[in-house]
């Protein structure tokens, strides 16, 4: 069982696909609503406090917006504790979405430098690129360690 | 109208930290912070025809929300913007979704940018100010002052007291702040005495300015208000420019407020004060270094080349190492006090004018309005006539007493 990072973090379905192929997603699976009614697409259950901010500087400058660095005090360690990881890029806001364009280049970059296996595809457009979609995450998931043979 | 409803359009406060304190902000003016309800889709297609291609997602809500608001599908009374600070794709957007609002709607606008510190103390001015643009519109469309009433601004450095009979100004005070309650009584003292009344033949009373609470409280004071909305009315009302556009500089001693104003009634504004190298502040460290009184420094000012002397730093600190510097090189005191004239007028230029749409007639009030050297290096930055009309110090407590005159009973 490998622990897989998720970008986007809060796809609820991405969360749901790692864990049936046997793997701990490491995401905050957060269902983004058809009519938003938040501050933002992403915003978080809980409230966050100034010290997180303070506490994200471990992984961006104190000259980056806090915004991002509030962020990054949830994400940080999820990816320094990841041991693979999936990005989906441009996915619609529905399959999952992040606010802050500022934080998903930091995270995207960070989880690179890791050297973990990094699954990055497409989000799928049609139904046709919905199956590979599915089927590239599962063999990706297979072949890590622990995953179905 | 009882709670106002501001609709917030933001990105990053929730994971700044600050939501809270935005909501206690609002709730200390009897205001309710709400998020307009939008769809995705409306999101999608809303950027599309703003047509500003930015990538943040929560900017793109936050553009989809302005939207709704100002083709009204959203009723607000009142909008803050509010985005990271140091978020240059934010700052944009802020920018550009206050103006769009301001040209097309007649909401109330205030934007704000926020680091993880940013408290509710902090925003508490700025949301009193849009609450009583919002709930006060009949009370800021007053145009003249009518009966005895008395204004008192008790602002950081310095607190004034205005009487006011049927339009005219009949007696002043005025005093450096030291304790607030008793600073506030020698003004009034001094005023009273100016104008031969007394309190008990008083009508009405206004209190503005940072000890407005507390000032207020002591003397019964029919209008509490901050300085935003009452330093507007006070600048048309003395600078004859009641109706049409204006636009209102003030640079205090703690901060600077830059006021774009509508018939008298505040637009957009911004507020700062982070930096003391842009404030009042500043001029008096200078005209105490050059061992001058500060009401000379604006006649000394008027006589130097302020390009002589290299000066302009955000920060009191350093902006006075620069003062030293130059003295200790030779510079001669009128071309450092030019200098720092420029100085402040640069950072008030370079860091709240920006946010404000500057239209005619320009009008400088507050006590450093009164230095000319800062009057000449705003008119030179802004590249027109700035208008600093008569009492132009008292401007707080002359908005006051104007505005408590609607509370005169019977009116």
């Amino acid at each position: 069982m490998a622990k897989v990072f998720l970008y986007p973090t809060t796809s609820l379905i991405l969360s749901d696909l790692v864990a049936r192929f046997g793997h701990t997603p490491l995401s905050a699976a957060l269902q983004v609503r058809e009519r938003i009614q938040t501050a933002g697409l992403e915003s978080p259950p809980l409230q966050i406090t100034p010290e997180e901010p303070k506490k994200g500087l471990r992984w961006a400058a104190v000259e980056v917006p806090s915004g991002v660095r509030g962020r990054m005090s949830l994400y940080g360690p999820m990816i320094e504790a990841a041991e693979a990881a999936i990005i989906i890029n441009n996915a619609d806001y529905s399959f999952g979405c992040m606010g802050c364009a500022r934080t998903n280049e930091l995270i995207k970059y960070l989880v690179r430098k890791r050297n973990i296996p990094v699954l990055d595809l497409e989000y799928p457009q049609n139904e046709e690129e919905g199956v590979e979609f599915v089927a590239a995450i599962k063999q990706f998931l297979d072949t890590l360690k622990g995953g179905s043979p | 109208m009882s709670r106002v409803r501001i609709a917030q359009l933001s990105c990053g406060p929730e994971y700044s930290g600050v939501q809270k304190e935005i909501d206690e902000a609002a709730a200390a003016v009897d205001a309710e912070i709400f998020f307009p309800d939008l769809k995705l889709a409306d999101i999608r297609h809303s950027f599309d025809e703003f047509g500003l291609d930015v990538r943040s997602p929560d900017l793109k809500l936050a553009i989809a929300r302005a939207k709704a608001l100002v083709e009204g599908r959203v009723e607000a009374d009142a909008v803050f913007i509010a985005t990271c600070f140091r978020c240059a794709e934010a700052a944009i957007v802020r920018n550009e979704l206050r103006r769009y609002i301001h040209e097309n709607s007649r909401l109330p606008v205030v934007s704000y940018s926020f680091t993880e510190r940013t408290t509710a103390g902090t925003l508490l001015t700025r949301m009193e100010a849009l609450t009583t643009i919002a709930r006060r519109r009949a009370l800021l469309a007053r145009e003249e002052q009518q009966g005895l009433t008395m204004g008192v601004d008790s602002g950081s450095s310095t607190t004034k007291a205005v009487v006011m009979r049927d339009n005219e100004i009949i007696g002043t005070g005025w005093l450096p702040t030291t304790a607030v309650l008793q600073s506030a009584d020698e003004a009034v003292a001094q005023a009273l005495s100016a104008a031969g009344v007394t309190r008990e033949d008083l009508e009405a009373i206004g209190t503005t300015g940072y000890g407005r609470f507390l000032v207020g409280d002591h003397l019964k004071a029919d209008l509490v208000q901050e300085e935003l909305t009452v330093n507007s009315k006070g600048a048309v009302f003395l600078a004859d420019t009641q109706r049409g556009p204006s636009t209102v500089i003030d640079i205090g001693g703690m901060d600077n407020k830059a006021i774009s104003v509508q018939d008298g009634i505040p637009g957009t504004f911004t507020m700062g004060g982070i930096c003391a190298g842009a404030s009042g502040r500043f001029l008096e460290m200078t005209s105490k270094r050059l061992g001058v009184d500060i009401t000379e420094l604006g006649p000394l000012a008027m006589k130097g080349l302020s390009r002589k002397v290299p000066m302009n730093s955000y920060c009191i600190v350093f902006g006075t190492q620069s003062l030293v510097n130059a003295l200790a090189a030779g510079s001669s005191p009128e071309d450092v006090a030019a200098a720092a004239c420029h100085s402040v007028a640069e950072q008030v230029f370079e860091q709240q004018l920006q946010e404000v749409d500057i239209k005619d007639p320009v009008i400088m009030v507050g006590g450093t309005s009164l230095i000319q050297g800062l009057v000449r290096a705003m008119e030179d930055l802004l590249q027109t006539e700035i208008v600093v009309p008569h009492h132009s110090q008292y401007i707080g407590a002359v908005g006051s007493a104007l505005l408590a005159s609607g509370f005169i009973k019977g009116d």
